[in-house]
């Protein structure tokens, strides 16, 4: 039996050399949380100083650590607006998922960290990108939420989809986090 | 025989993952056969130096420690 495909530029493409992450670390960076985004550059880090390829992709939640800093209101219409009112981008602004006091949890956190000589989640991202960490901002999740390239910090992958993410991800110890 | 140190990196006062994250990236610079010596304060950093060294095939030549600091000897791999 013969198969024949109307349109061969569809069929999904397998991963190139450069694509793929055979033995190296894969992360799906699904929750915005700092306390969650900081075991995960502290990963990637680790990963990329043992020779490894890593890739990180940000979906859903885990995009608006990727948010500059200083944006404030994004997206068009009442909802999008509310949403990036609401769930603030940046790094800087990411909340704990327990013990967040009003913003006091999170502040606690960092001058705990600064005092024991733990290393932000800035200079872990400054670092992850120096070490070659791929940094890919989901494209679905940022038409979603209303969030462009120009919202975005400098320094990331182009916005893909998760056919590339797993793509990528074949071979690779992935995590969710 | 003796060796010699190409290159002393201090990560004192550092923690997980920065003395590791560090050593890879003076490890960088380094041409096959030197030695590097690495200095840090972090207690985790003694099996963290133990499993890069494994994980990367640089061998660990020295593991140490002396008044509070832990002195690691790596060779960069052939």
């Amino acid at each position: 039996m013969t198969l024949v495909m109307d349109r061969p530029e569809i069929a999904p493409q397998p991963a190139t050399e450069d694509e793929k992450t055979t033995g190296g670390l894969v992360i799906f960076a699904w929750s915005g949380e700092l306390d969650k985004i900081w075991p995960t550059l502290i990963l990637a880090n680790t990963a990329a100083a043992l020779g490894k390829p890593v890739t990180v992709f940000f979906t859903f939640w885990g995009l608006f650590p990727l948010v500059k800093n200083d944006r404030g209101i994004t997206g068009d219409g009442w909802m999008q607006k509310m949403l990036s009112f609401m769930n603030r981008g940046g790094l800087k602004n990411m909340k704990l998922s327990k013990m967040n006091f009003m913003g006091m949890g999170p502040s606690m956190m960092k001058t705990l960290a600064k005092r024991y000589s733990v290393s932000s989640p800035q200079d872990l991202l400054d670092t992850a990108k120096e070490m070659g960490v791929k940094l890919i901002p989901c494209q679905m999740t940022m038409d979603l939420m209303g969030l462009t390239k120009d919202d975005l910090i400098d320094g990331l992958e182009e916005p893909a989809g998760a056919a590339t993410a797993l793509a990528v991800a074949e071979g690779a110890t992935t995590l969710f986090i | 025989m003796t060796i010699t140190i190409a290159r002393t990196l201090d990560v004192k006062g550092l923690s997980c993952p920065i003395p590791i994250v560090k050593t890879a990236q003076a490890m960088k610079q380094l041409v096959a056969g030197d030695v590097i010596e690495v200095l840090a304060t972090d207690p985790g950093s003694v099996k963290d130096f133990a499993a890069w060294s494994k994980a990367t095939r640089n061998p660990l030549i020295e593991s140490s420690q002396e008044g509070g600091v832990f002195r690691f000897v790596l060779q960069k791999k052939g």
